[in-house]
């Protein structure tokens, strides 16, 4: 029910955030007009990793307590999680080429996200190939699980590789501080961010419970009498 | 739980032996995928030096990956997986028997094969020792989450590809730190605390893998 609200409140986030980003933030000295790409790639990042904990966080409380709705929850929020970090990748290789001068390089964060990915992937796959729903959930469970223990793992074990290997020849950490306003831009597109994601993951979820219980007497009263 | 640890262990040897031919074509794939990337980048020997240790890694990786699939799955055809699930020993002391086998079945053989393979790519005496001992400690890492994988993908369709895509991102630590400790000897700082990081990863996984990998068993068998 509150799907379409929190729908309206994200394009309402996002249009200010967006706003903020595009006219009022200052342009950067050094990046030009470039960095504005930061009001996107940012807050998709973040939503990119923090979407991953919540959907292991619900997967672990339905392995732990057995219900339902929570491996419907997780499996609504793997296609969002995975757009955010496809759009992070994305935007991240967008600014580079400008800045960097390269589309990707082999940083820690770009490759840890990129791996993220792979295991947003690997969930939805897992999830897929395995017809009986309760199956599919506790499975994607195990995995959800064993992929969140191994994130921090795959970051330093990654930066690590990076230091390795070449020498730091750009540095994402090193950003020059940040004008308020572009700081509140990317706060206010987070937001934005979070309310589709909880948007989408609600509608999805409620698709996923009425396709799920499709034999019941409330799914067949629903469809029968449109709100 | 010694005893029924011991007798899983024998019983998945005694299997292998009966059927050689599983070992030797994994083996092979090893070797034959180690000995294309000379063809494929050329012979210059610096260069072949440089990317052995990856190489190598990389191939010991995928060849440890094929023989994920049947960890488990003739058990569970035949329906012996159902009988270890009802006994009376933990299930997880049981796989843990499980995965021991199948890393002496597919793990150490390519241990002993990559010092072999090493000296195509014309790595220095040091660096071999190194590279088969990072190899020992890390493929066990990579025979327990990769049982993981194996046991939730148990039965599905579509399980070998999608079992690639389930573990090869959880292999990224393993790869990184096991090929870094021969890059690290071969520039000539002590590679002790990559031995000591790839013995963490070890001790970590087998405390939690077995636990991860009794789960994904019940929940692929019930």
């Amino acid at each position: 029910m509150l799907a379409p609200w929190f729908g309206v409140l994200a394009a309402a986030f996002c249009a200010a955030g967006l706003y903020i980003g595009f006219f009022i933030a200052p342009t950067d000295h050094q990046q030009g007009e470039a960095y504005r790409i930061i009001f996107i790639h940012v807050p998709a990042a973040w939503m990119s990793m923090f979407l991953y904990l919540v959907m292991a966080f619900w997967a672990g409380v339905g392995l732990m307590f057995n219900t339902r709705l929570s491996g419907m929850m997780a499996s609504a929020l793997a296609p969002t999680g995975a757009l955010f970090t496809f759009i992070a990748l994305w935007t991240g290789s967008l600014w580079g080429k400008p800045t960097w001068g390269t589309w990707w390089v082999w940083d820690a964060r770009l490759t840890s996200e990129l791996i993220l990915l792979f295991l947003y992937f690997g969930f939805m796959a897992l999830q897929a190939a395995i017809d009986e729903p309760r199956r599919a959930d506790r499975a994607g469970a195990v995995l959800a699980l064993t992929g969140v223990v191994n994130i921090p793992i795959i970051y330093f074990s990654v930066r690590w590789w990076n230091t390795l290997h070449q020498g730091a020849s750009v540095s994402l950490t090193s950003a020059p501080t940040m004008a308020a306003t572009m700081f509140a831009g990317m706060v206010v597109m987070a937001f934005g961010f979070w309310f589709y994601s909880i948007a989408t993951a609600l509608a999805r979820a409620r698709c996923i419970i009425l396709e799920r219980e499709r034999a019941t007497d409330w799914v067949a009263d629903y469809a029968r009498v449109p709100k | 739980m010694l005893p029924a640890m011991r007798c899983v262990i024998h019983r998945d040897l005694l299997l292998a032996l009966r059927r050689r031919a599983d070992v030797m074509t994994m083996l092979l794939f090893f070797v034959i995928v180690a000995s294309l990337f000379p063809l494929g980048v050329g012979p210059e020997p610096n260069l072949l030096r440089t990317i052995a240790p990856g190489v190598i890694w990389v191939a010991a990786l995928l060849a440890s990956m094929l023989s994920l699939t049947r960890m488990f799955s003739a058990d569970y055809a035949d329906g012996t997986l159902e009988q270890m699930l009802l006994s009376s020993a933990p299930l997880g002391a049981i796989v843990a028997a499980k995965v021991t086998a199948h890393w002496l079945i597919s793990g150490l053989p390519l241990v002993l094969m990559a010092p072999v393979l090493a000296l195509q790519y014309d790595l220095p005496r040091p660096l071999l020792e190194v590279l088969t001992l990072s190899l020992l400690l890390g493929t066990p890492v990579l025979s327990l989450i990769g049982a993981i994988g194996a046991a939730l993908t148990l039965g599905v369709r579509g399980g070998g590809v999608l079992l690639a895509l389930l573990v090869l991102p959880l292999y990224v630590p393993v790869l990184v730190i096991g090929a870094g400790t021969v890059d690290v000897a071969a520039a000539g700082l002590g590679a002790q605390p990559y031995f000591q990081l790839l013995g963490a990863l070890l001790v970590v996984a087998a405390a939690f893998a077995p636990w991860a990998i009794a789960v994904a068993l019940r929940i692929s068998i019930e």
